[in-house]
């Protein structure tokens, strides 16, 4: 035991240390100029000692780049700190080749200060290297993937989601969304404006469960279902229900809440009529500022297949509004608080005589606000509403 | 930005180089603090700047960061100022020159280059591939990146006059802006713009520079209409670094 101890020690001599270290060692005057180099340090660049030591500065040793990084990063710090820690440079093999490395060194002074040699630990790292570019391009892909994901996100959302509801001769529409967080998510919000006939309109807005992908298919579903159901028959209820079919049918297995609309527009009446399938019922604001529920909560969609589903009819007169939201707006949080319906109503109640538009950007203004920067959920407001007589 | 010296002395105004923050002027800068002001900064975005003053748009080229340095000639109210820029603020300065000969009495270049890329007989010493190498191995800097800044406490040791304080900041820098004004530095083609300098200059050329060649020294100085040219014995690109006497010397006889 005893002696292998020291036929080990006696095997390490320090010139075969410096030699064969397994990093490579260079010594270079304070100009730079190589004044030693070990064999692992010339095998690295496969060069001859005679051609590098006393022959060539370190920096000829780099790539073109790497010396303007030398001059002005690497030499500056040696001279300031006196040292410098794990610098990434590659060093220029004789066949043209090269060597990813990374860099210690040292500046050895004399007493008076001056200094004397710098010394520099070369350790190949080629392996590394290749690893790190691995994970800068596999940062750059996830950046682009999430990119590509975020703009897929706002193409189906848009989709889902018209830009502008139809100018409606008679009647002053506005609608507003906001998607959940950062809107890299398709949210399960949706809603639709569309004519049904002369003077005859269907205004839907529903909330898918849950959120992506897998909750996108459904709101498609969902809004070209209503569409096809609106050229069927003009009773909310029964729109509702071919609704629920078809998600029973679909297999869908994502309930759906909607409210649907029809508004009727004729000798200066707006008569509405009114089905809601397990969803927040519209709040009918009046002139006054009176806010109330329109219509009876009915059954969420996709679950049964006998949902109960009734219409209420309501005739809006000049300046009044009819407001449908999605649980995003009153469901909105701060601080385990719920923005809540009270807190909606009140809110409405201060609106009256404002726009359709103004009445969107008040309430989602104020839902934004409530929850301090990002919703958790999505937000959805379709308001319709009469323009005073005169 | 640091103001010492004689405040009713004709300004010295001392700018760094890429890579670095004014402290590369530390061992310079004394030698004229009893008869100048002496006014040193860091470029924006570099050393102990507000990063937040730092725009891709309004640092797209060159003439950006002389606006910075009229704009802190504007608010110190200097006149008259000798301007010595080190580097890429060679360049910045004598931008600055042009635009407001007024402002300045001299200016030194020191191992300035109009232009790094060889171009049509034009010898600047790089090739587009080796500034694209240079960018590429700021990339790959960027994971050494704190390591490599961390204060060193051998280099304090050796050198007890480098404060705590100094190690932290020295060649600190936001890798995006340094690899972006690395690309607005090394890309720059300014040689057009030497012609229009009225100050009378004194360019001072390294041996041995890698960065800025003698050719590169020799055209500055033969494009200039006022200028001087003296060639230092110092090596390498950082003479206000490694041959402080020398370049104080230099600066000294020329004004």
């Amino acid at each position: 035991m005893a002696d292998a101890f020291l036929d080990a020690l006696v095997d390490d001599d320090v010139d075969d240390l410096y030699d064969n270290a397994p990093c490579g060692y260079v010594s270079t005057a304070p100009d730079g100029l190589v004044l030693k180099a070990n064999e692992t340090f010339l095998r690295m660049i496969g060069r001859d000692r005679t051609d590098v030591v006393g022959a060539l500065r370190f920096d000829q040793l780099l790539t073109r780049g790497g010396r303007i990084y030398h001059e002005t990063h690497l030499a500056p710090m040696l001279r300031m700190h006196g040292s410098v820690r794990e610098i990434a440079l590659e060093l220029e093999r004789d066949n043209g080749g090269r060597v990813p490395v990374l860099v210690n060194a040292i500046v050895k002074r004399d007493d008076a200060g001056t200094e004397r040699v710098v010394r520099i630990a070369v350790f190949d790292a080629t392996e590394r290297r290749r690893y790190e570019a691995e994970l800068l391009a596999a940062r750059d892909h996830a950046r682009a993937s999430e990119e590509r994901a975020r703009e897929l996100a706002a193409t189906l959302q848009a989709s889902l989601i018209p830009p502008d509801p139809p100018a409606i001769t008679g009647l002053d529409v506005a609608a507003g969304y906001r998607p959940a967080g950062a809107g890299d998510e398709v949210g399960g919000d949706f809603y639709d404006v569309f004519e049904t006939g002369r003077g005859d309109w269907a205004i839907v807005l529903g909330d898918v469960q849950g959120k992506g992908a897998a909750a996108a298919t459904v709101t498609a579903l969902a809004r070209y279902t209503v569409r096809a159901a609106a050229a069927r028959s003009r009773r909310p209820r029964t729109i509702l229900g071919l609704l629920n079919d078809a998600l029973l049918r679909q297999g869908a297995e994502r309930f759906v809440t909607a409210v649907y609309v029809r508004v009727r527009i004729a000798d200066g009446r707006v008569r509405t009529t009114v089905g809601a399938g397990g969803h927040w019922l519209p709040l009918r604001v009046g002139a006054r500022g009176e806010v109330g529920e329109v219509g009876r909560p009915g059954t969420v969609l996709g679950v049964t297949e006998e949902p109960t589903l009734d219409d209420a009819t309501v005739e809006l007169h000049p300046g009044d509004a009819l407001v449908l939201f999605t649980d995003g707006v009153v469901e909105a949080r701060r601080d385990g608080e719920e923005y809540g319906i009270e807190r909606f109503e009140a809110l409405l109640s201060t609106v009256a005589g404002a726009s359709a538009a103004e009445i969107v950007e008040t309430v989602v203004d104020a839902v934004l606000g409530f929850q301090e920067g990002l919703p958790r959920d999505d937000i959805a407001v379709v308001v319709l509403r009469v323009p005073p007589a005169g | 930005m640091r103001v010492s010296g004689r405040t009713d002395a004709v300004p010295m105004v001392f700018a760094h180089g890429f890579g670095c923050d004014q402290h590369m002027w530390r061992e310079v800068t004394p030698a004229f603090e009893h008869d100048h002001k002496i006014v040193l900064f860091d470029i924006v975005g570099m050393g102990g700047s507000d990063a937040s003053a730092w725009s891709p748009e309004r640092y797209a080229t060159l003439d950006g960061y002389a606006t910075d340095v009229l704009e802190i000639l504007d608010t110190l109210s200097l006149e008259g100022v000798v301007f010595v820029g080190h580097s890429v603020s060679a360049m910045i300065g004598a931008l600055a020159a042009a635009r407001e000969p007024a402002r300045f009495s001299k200016l030194v270049m020191v191992g300035p280059s109009p232009r790094y890329i060889d171009d049509d007989g034009y010898v600047g010493g790089f090739t587009r591939a080796d500034i694209d190498e240079l960018l590429a191995s700021l990339e790959s800097n960027y994971l050494g990146w704190s390591s490599a800044m961390a204060p060193v406490i051998m280099g304090n040791g050796d050198r007890p006059e480098l404060g705590d304080e100094l190690s932290a900041s020295f060649c600190r820098v936001d890798p995006a802006i340094a690899r972006h004004f690395a690309g607005v530095t090394f890309l720059s083609d300014n040689r057009a713009d030497l012609r229009s300098v009225r100050v009378p200059t004194l360019v001072l050329q390294c041996s041995d520079d890698v960065i800025a060649p003698d050719a590169v020294g020799e055209f500055v100085a033969a494009e200039l209409p006022d200028a001087r040219l003296v060639k230092l014995a110092a090596t390498g690109h950082c003479p206000n670094l490694s041959a402080p006497g020398e370049t104080v010397e230099a600066i000294r006889a020329f004004l």
